[in-house]
């Protein structure tokens, strides 16, 4: 829904750039006017991020938080999605194992710290659980859900055409429940990087995570600290991005015609 | 009496028969009847149509007929077989909704032919793009195609696998008049040319005289048959001939409806 | 194919099994717990008998109803707050298009930053206590709850608009009769969703700032003594009062007048 006037082209750089400036403008000022001698202003996070991009550091950390997302997050699709269309596939089966996903789910992956130290001890692979942990649920679900809304037409047409059961699989409902799957995956993908920041923060000693407690400890760098959320959330967007893209690929396009 | 003048009719075979079929389904606990003891049998690549108001039964009796449920009572049988299942032999055809959004044309018509060999397969799609005349589109997806395409689309998946028998539920009912005239025509040629038995559903009175041998004029639900009307009008069809339109009103008034608005 | 009657004979027996399916499988995987507990090298991990035992301990030290309270108390406090101002802002961003274009930018970043990555700045701001809790889950709330508002607002069909200018609606009212009534069920669906979140981040900030609370529970267990069925028994807590507010958030958009938003369904 839109109000009246329609926007002109220039428009769509105008506002965000002028709420952007008004926003660092608002920044700057309170820094000044609280006369905070800690939290930095627009300008010292900028030198700020300048040196965590000079430093050699700052590309391991960016590794290391990738790395991890990359394992956890493949882990849980490569687990997640069979099991998830296994379950929408047979309903039964889904109403069984249900219940136990749900009282599971909200239990943040943070809180799984101390039992996944005590099963892989300090290190890489905790965190690696933990991104599979607030992985894995997303895309059960989605996968469930993309099962479940596949129209029963396409079956119907499926088994006219004589296909048996595994083939009817492969064939009709993993095509059609697709983009529903990679939406599933897009947002694990997101929850992963939330994950694996947190996880940095408490259970390993590198990662982007890591950067900004380390930040704060040795030496109160809140610029360091600032500069490295914004790149956090670069890095997240950039994630995010390129997973559209696959969303735009002809074989499952029409299922995101709709999207705004 | 009955003269065709297209194509010689092979001998009166019972293709498809419906033997005292009653469907009733359970909905919270009460029970609703919509197919009441429908007896028709359809003979070997006859075109008949299933005319009834919406929600009478008519596709359930398809469905029933194409294997997707069974009746509460009564048999259907191809070929002197019971009908136990789906079976590629018989191709159901839905609204263009029905095409696979994930293939290509060519990857919809070949969709049932994954038995035979590739060269075969290939051939068939050809043959069959050419056919419905989506030539020109064969790396087209449904969702660049419009209504009436898909819809050409469809039918060509169908008779790519050569089935003996077509079940078409409204799968014009989505498309523009102008583009509806246009595929019944469509239809015609592609029935001409390969000699399927046709069930064909609609609620469209002018559609069902204007393609089908015989109309089976449906009641409302819970639905039995009010009347078979033999349409012996050759093909094509004049739809302003005296003969036609008499066909024509007599199902009007089958049906009661006024003839003035 | 059966026919109706032997089909009605199975839903028959499959109603009465069916209730406990779920059931037999959670015995069924306690019944492993246990075992694979009681045969680790290392006697750390619990089994769920240990486990129960934590929680009557618990219960018994008067710490179970605080800690929970005092989790609840945080998640009220941030996610009301959040709510109150994402809903009205977003609802402002999804209905004008310059809004959108002149925020979207901003939100876009910020979206993909876990809301633990600001505890620096809330321990700053707050210091260590209940109020740097709030302000985590706060942020990790607000944005959540302003993009559902926003793609609610965006989503209300051109159709109900127009009608409701073409018959002299003035703006307040196009608000009140035309966009409020519209946008309602996907907001409560995002608010259960988003409840959710601030669950999880409450847990998660508890652990690092703050002390008392489940989060807080799980990590003192630990430190103070290694007492490792505490932690899971804090786990399981977190676990059941988490579903026990998706539950509750379901039954609300089961109630009658906001459920014509899902007729499509």
């Amino acid at each position: 829904m839109i109000s009246l006037a329609e926007p002109r082209k220039w428009e769509k750089l105008f506002w965000p750039i002028l709420t952007l400036g008004l926003f660092l403008a608002l920044w700057h000022a309170s820094v000044i006017w609280t006369a905070t001698k800690v939290f930095p202003s627009p300008r010292e996070v900028e030198k700020g991020m300048a040196e965590l991009l000079r430093h050699h550091v700052l590309w391991g950390d960016i590794w290391d938080s990738l790395r991890r997302v990359a394992i956890g997050f493949s882990t849980a699709a490569l687990l997640g999605i069979p099991f998830g269309l296994a379950l929408g596939w047979y309903p039964a089966a889904n109403q069984v194992v249900n219940p136990v996903m749900q009282i599971m789910r909200p239990i943040s992956p943070i809180a799984w710290i101390p039992v996944s130290i005590i099963l892989f001890g300090v290190g890489d692979n905790a965190a690696i659980f933990l991104i599979f942990l607030g992985s894995f649920f997303p895309i059960v679900v989605a996968c469930i859900n993309g099962v479940s809304n596949v129209p029963s037409v396409y079956r119907r047409s499926g088994r006219n055409f004589g296909l048996t059961a595994p083939q009817l699989l492969r064939r009709v409902i993993f095509p059609a429940a697709l983009p529903q799957i990679l939406v599933g995956l897009r947002i694990a993908l997101g929850i992963a990087w939330l994950v694996v920041v947190a996880a940095e923060m408490i259970a390993v000693d590198s990662g982007l995570g890591y950067l900004i407690i380390d930040s704060r400890n040795s030496g109160k760098r809140y610029d360091l600290v600032v500069a490295a959320i914004l790149l956090i959330g670069a890095i997240g967007l950039v994630l995010d991005f390129g997973f559209r893209r696959l969303e735009k690929l002809k074989p499952v396009r029409w299922g995101f015609r709709n999207e705004s | 009496m009955l003269v065709k003048e297209s194509i010689a009719i092979p001998a009166l075979k019972t293709k498809l028969a419906v033997e005292n079929v009653s469907v009733t389904f359970k909905r919270d606990g009460k029970n609703m009847p919509v197919l009441e003891n429908i007896n028709l049998e359809v003979r070997d690549g006859e075109f008949i149509c299933l005319l009834g108001p919406s929600g009478c039964g008519k596709t359930t009796l398809l469905n029933a007929m194409a294997g997707f449920l069974s009746p509460t009572s009564g048999e259907i049988q191809v070929d002197g077989e019971a009908v136990r299942g789906p079976d590629s032999r018989r191709i159901f055809v839905f609204q263009e909704r029905g095409v696979f959004p994930w293939l290509t044309v060519e990857g919809n018509i070949g969709f049932g032919l994954f038995k035979l060999p590739r060269v075969e397969r290939e051939r068939r799609i050809a043959h069959y793009i050419k056919m419905v005349g989506l030539d020109g589109f064969e790396k087209a997806y449904p969702h660049e195609l419009s209504g009436g395409m898909k819809q050409r689309l469809e039918v060509a998946r169908a008779l790519a696998v050569d089935p003996d028998m077509l079940f078409l539920d409204e799968p014009f009912g989505a498309l523009d008049s102008i583009t509806r005239l246009v595929m019944r025509g469509e239809l015609l040629r592609i029935w001409e040319a390969e000699r399927k038995t046709i069930i064909f559903v609609t609620h469209d009175i002018d559609e069902a005289v204007q393609l089908a041998d015989r109309v089976v004029v449906m009641s409302a639900r819970p639905a039995t048959i009010q009347q078979i009307v033999e349409i012996d009008v050759p093909h094509p069809r004049d739809i302003s001939s005296p003969h036609y339109l008499e066909l024509r009103d007599g199902i009007f008034r089958q049906i009661g409806l006024a003839h003035q608005i | 194919m059966s026919s109706t009657k032997e089909r009605a004979a199975r839903k028959h027996i499959t109603n009465a099994g069916t209730a406990l399916r779920p059931l037999v499988f959670i015995f069924a995987l306690l019944v492993l717990w246990e075992f694979a507990a009681r045969h680790q090298p290392a006697h750390l991990l619990p089994g769920p008998w240990e486990t129960a035992g934590g929680i009557a301990d618990l219960v018994r030290h008067n710490l179970l109803l605080k800690y929970i309270v005092a989790s609840l108390f945080r998640v009220t406090w941030g996610f009301v707050l959040a709510a109150v101002l994402a809903i009205p802002l977003g609802l402002a961003i999804g209905w004008y298009r310059r809004a959108e274009m002149a925020f979207n930018p901003i939100i876009q970043i910020l979206r993909p930053i876990s809301p633990l990555a600001w505890i620096p700045i809330a321990i700053l701001w707050f210091g260590v206590g209940d109020l740097a809790a709030i302000f985590l889950i706060f942020i990790g709330s607000f944005l959540p709850l302003l993009v559902t508002a926003a793609n609610a607002a965006r989503n209300v069909p051109d159709v109900h608009v127009n009608t409701g200018r073409n018959f002299g609606l003035g703006p307040a009212r196009l608000l009140y009769q035309v966009l409020y009534p519209a946008v309602i069920p996907q907001l409560i669906v995002g608010l259960r969703i988003t409840l959710g979140v601030a669950w999880l981040v409450v847990v998660a900030a508890e652990m690092i700032a703050v002390n008392s609370g489940l989060g807080f529970l799980i990590i003192d267990a630990r430190n103070a003594g290694n007492r490792y069925d505490l932690v899971v028994a804090g786990m399981v807590i977190i676990g059941v009062i988490g579903f026990l507010l998706d539950v509750g958030m379901r039954s609300l958009e089961r109630v009658k007048s906001f459920r014509w938003g899902y007729s499509e369904d």
